[in-house]
Parts: C-alpha cells; structure tokens; sequence
C-alpha cells in the first residue's frame, strides 16, 4: 500500500453519493480534533464534528461544509457517512447569517427552556457556512 | 330493462369517475417516479450505515450498551408509517392490521403516527397515540427522521417503553410493495453475526475506535436508527404511489368494462324501443285499412 498514494473517498448523504473518487490527502474535523489523513491508515471509525472537510489530489483541493456524521476507514478506501454536507455554491449564506443570529440569541437568552448542546450545534454549523462562503465568493 | 335515460345517464356518470381515476392514476405514476428515484439515492446511505453498524456489533459482542439491551417497561412504541390520503387499495389497512391482528397487547401499544390514515384508524380502534408526524410523509426530509428518532430515542431511554417497532411497507419493486414490522430497539446483535464473521473478521480484529468503540457505539446507533427511519419513510412513499396507481389503473378498468357493458345495453334498449315504435305504427296503419 506504501507505494500507492491515492485512495478512494466516498462521501454519502442520505440523498447523493456526495462525493466519491480518489485523493491523496483527506482533511476533517473529528471529535477528538483535526485529523488528516493518507493512504495507508489505519483502520479507524471515529465520530465527524462540524468542520470543513478538504480533499486534496495532485495538490488540487475541493472543500465542503461536514456537519454531522462518522467516518470508516479502511486501509485503501475511506467511507465518510454525512448526515449534512454541502459544496461551498450550495451555501445559502444569507440563511446560515440568520441561523447563526437564531443561535447566538438563543445561547445569550439563558432562559431554562434553552437546549444548550443544540443551540451551539447550530451556531457552529453555521460558522462553518458562513466561512466557507466567504471563502469561495459566488 | 332499465330505461334509456336511465342507462345514459348511469352511463355518463361512470364516464366521468373513470376521467378522475385516470387523472389520478397520471398523477400518482409521476409522484411514483419521484419517489423511487429518491428511494434509490438514499439506499448507498443506508447499506453503508447498516455495514458499519453490523461490524460494530460483531465485533462488540461482550458490549452491554443501553441500546442493546431490553428495556424493563412493557410498552412498545411502534412508529406507524400510512398516507395522509386515501384511494390507495389496500396500502393504509395492510399496515393497521399487522398491528391489530399482529398479537401485540392494545395497553402495551405505544403509537408514533406518520400519515394520517393509519393514525385516524388506530385511534377508532382505541390505541394510544404518543405523537403525530402526519405533515412528514408529504414530502420527507433527513430532518423528520431525526425528529422521529430522537423522540422514541428519548422514550426508550427514560423507560417509557421497552422495545421500538418500525411498522413500514417495504418497496421491492414496481408491483410488489410488502408490509413489515421491524425491530429497532433494542439493536438484536445475534441476527447481524453470522453473515459478518466470516467475510469480515480479519478486518474487525484490525479495526480502531475514537472514542472508544462503546461510545461511539452510543453516538452511532442513534444515527442508525434515524436512518433507518428516513430510509423507510421513502420507501413507504415509493409504495404508497405505487399502490394507489396500481388502485386506479385497476379502477379505470373496471370503468372501461362497465362503460362497455352500459353501452350495450343502451343500444339495446334504444333498438327495441325503435322496434317497438315500428311496430305501433304497423299495427296503426293496418287498423285504418
């Protein structure tokens, strides 16, 4: 395996195959932190966090807003379970604006009915669009 | 025999049900279309998250997470999933009658509805009914599974109920479209293993968990479950459209014949009511003669 550098991603939502084809590098955010990964890992499942997930291939990266969901790797090929997943051009920016409002209101409010895991969910999620839209202006 | 008019315009009536059972059956055929071309979009999600979940298990085997086990309340939620709208043969009774006829105790019977039919039929019926998510099965989306998944999640985990059913039609293909229960909670290991160990057991020996594989097992499940709903809301919507076309080809048929019969019939009253005029008009003739 150490002297093929590529392996196959698929990204799969519940929706679309999202994304599925060969990279050299795969970028995201897990639980227990960032994690980059090459060919050759090792087998691991872990638990995706709200991030930006980056493929990279021959130095040409594609990005996308991951929200939910966990990831399988298994030597040569890499199997992310989104639940959420958008391509920067998907980004309604002006909706991630409104829910990141939504969100930060509803952790500053402080009244008792506040699920707090929820709100920062959210607010995170939409932190994430908003960056990625800004980074790939329309 | 009836008489002519009676005839027409029994005639013209059936006419114009077939014009709306056609109209319908057009209709559904596209709603059908839509909804098998999703179903089969969301199946890679759901091999894929079924493959990770059975591997999980087959490999945690001493596990005694939560989600594996019973609960202690004899309660069992079903999650009942019908249409909002009816004329689709026998697709809304065939699902309320594995729950009645299913030999599952009325008291113990705890109703998640999704779509309005099933709902409205179980509640005649007396059954408990916990929630109503009949808006969903419109047009479904990841959210409402979700939704659904974290509110039985939540009764099983505060003992309301013991055990969660999935009560769904299951979309084989074009024309066979089967009812089904199925258990959700809790997660049966046993009917995973045996196809798994073999094919896999090398790679579940090699396999690494972050965090650690019982609590990811309780991250994971949850999604599984969710799903599993949403996989089956589809599926359900794909069969729901799928029977109500096959109900309304047959209908139009069925109209078709009887305009046919009608038809003859009211050239028959039409040629014996000429005949019988002719032969007044004979018989008048030969009278002034």
């Amino acid at each position: 395996m150490a002297d093929n550098k590529y392996f196959m991603v698929k990204v799969i939502s519940p929706d679309r195959i999202f994304y599925e084809g060969e990279a050299d590098l795969l970028e995201l955010k897990t639980t227990e932190g960032d994690i980059g990964i090459l060919a050759g890992h090792i087998p691991l499942t872990t638990i995706v966090a709200p991030g930006v997930m980056k493929i990279t291939k021959d130095g040409e990266a594609k990005e996308a807003a991951l929200h939910e969901g966990f990831i399988e790797i298994l030597g040569d090929k890499v199997i992310v379970l989104a639940e959420s997943c958008e391509w920067p051009d998907e980004i309604d920016k002006n909706r991630a604006n409104e829910a990141r409002i939504r969100a930060e209101r509803r952790l500053s409010g402080g009244n008792g009915e506040v699920n707090y895991s929820r709100a920062e969910m959210a607010l995170k999620k939409s932190l994430i669009r908003i960056e990625l839209a800004d980074k790939y202006p329309r | 025999m009836a008489s002519m008019r009676d005839i027409k315009r029994r005639k013209e009536s059936i006419q114009s049900t077939s014009q709306i059972t056609k109209a319908m059956k057009l209709v559904s055929t596209v709603r059908f279309q839509k909804a098998k071309t999703k179903a089969e979009e969301a199946k890679p999600y759901f091999d894929h998250m079924y493959e990770a979940v059975t591997s999980m298990l087959a490999k945690s085997e001493k596990l005694t997470h939560p989600y594996l086990q019973a609960g202690t309340s004899e309660k069992k939620a079903f999650i009942v999933i019908t249409s909002n709208r009816g004329l689709a043969g026998g697709y809304n009774s065939n699902i309320t009658k594995l729950i009645t006829k299913g030999g599952y105790k009325k008291e113990d019977a705890v109703i998640y509805a999704v779509g309005r039919k099933g709902k409205e039929t179980l509640d005649r019926m007396g059954y408990k009914i916990a929630k109503d998510y009949s808006e969903a099965i419109n047009s479904p989306i990841y959210k409402d599974a979700q939704e659904i998944g974290a509110e039985v999640l939540r009764a099983f985990s505060e003992n309301e109920v013991g055990e969660i059913y999935l009560v769904y039609t299951v979309f084989k293909n074009t024309v066979t479209h089967i009812p089904t229960i199925m258990k959700l909670l809790p997660v049966s290991s046993d009917s995973f293993e045996k196809e798994e160990q073999k094919e896999n057991s090398d790679r579940l020996t090699l396999m690494n968990y972050e965090p650690e594989a019982d609590e990811a097992l309780g991250i994971i499940i949850p999604k599984y479950i969710n799903s599993l709903i949403y996989g089956a809301l589809m599926e359900a919507l794909a069969s729901e459209n799928g029977a109500r076309m096959q109900a309304m080809d047959s209908a139009t048929n069925n109209a078709e014949e009887m305009i046919s019969d009608l038809s003859l019939k009211y050239n028959r009253a039409r040629q014996s009511s000429i005949t019988q005029e002719l032969t007044e008009i004979v018989a008048g003739a030969s009278a002034i003669d």
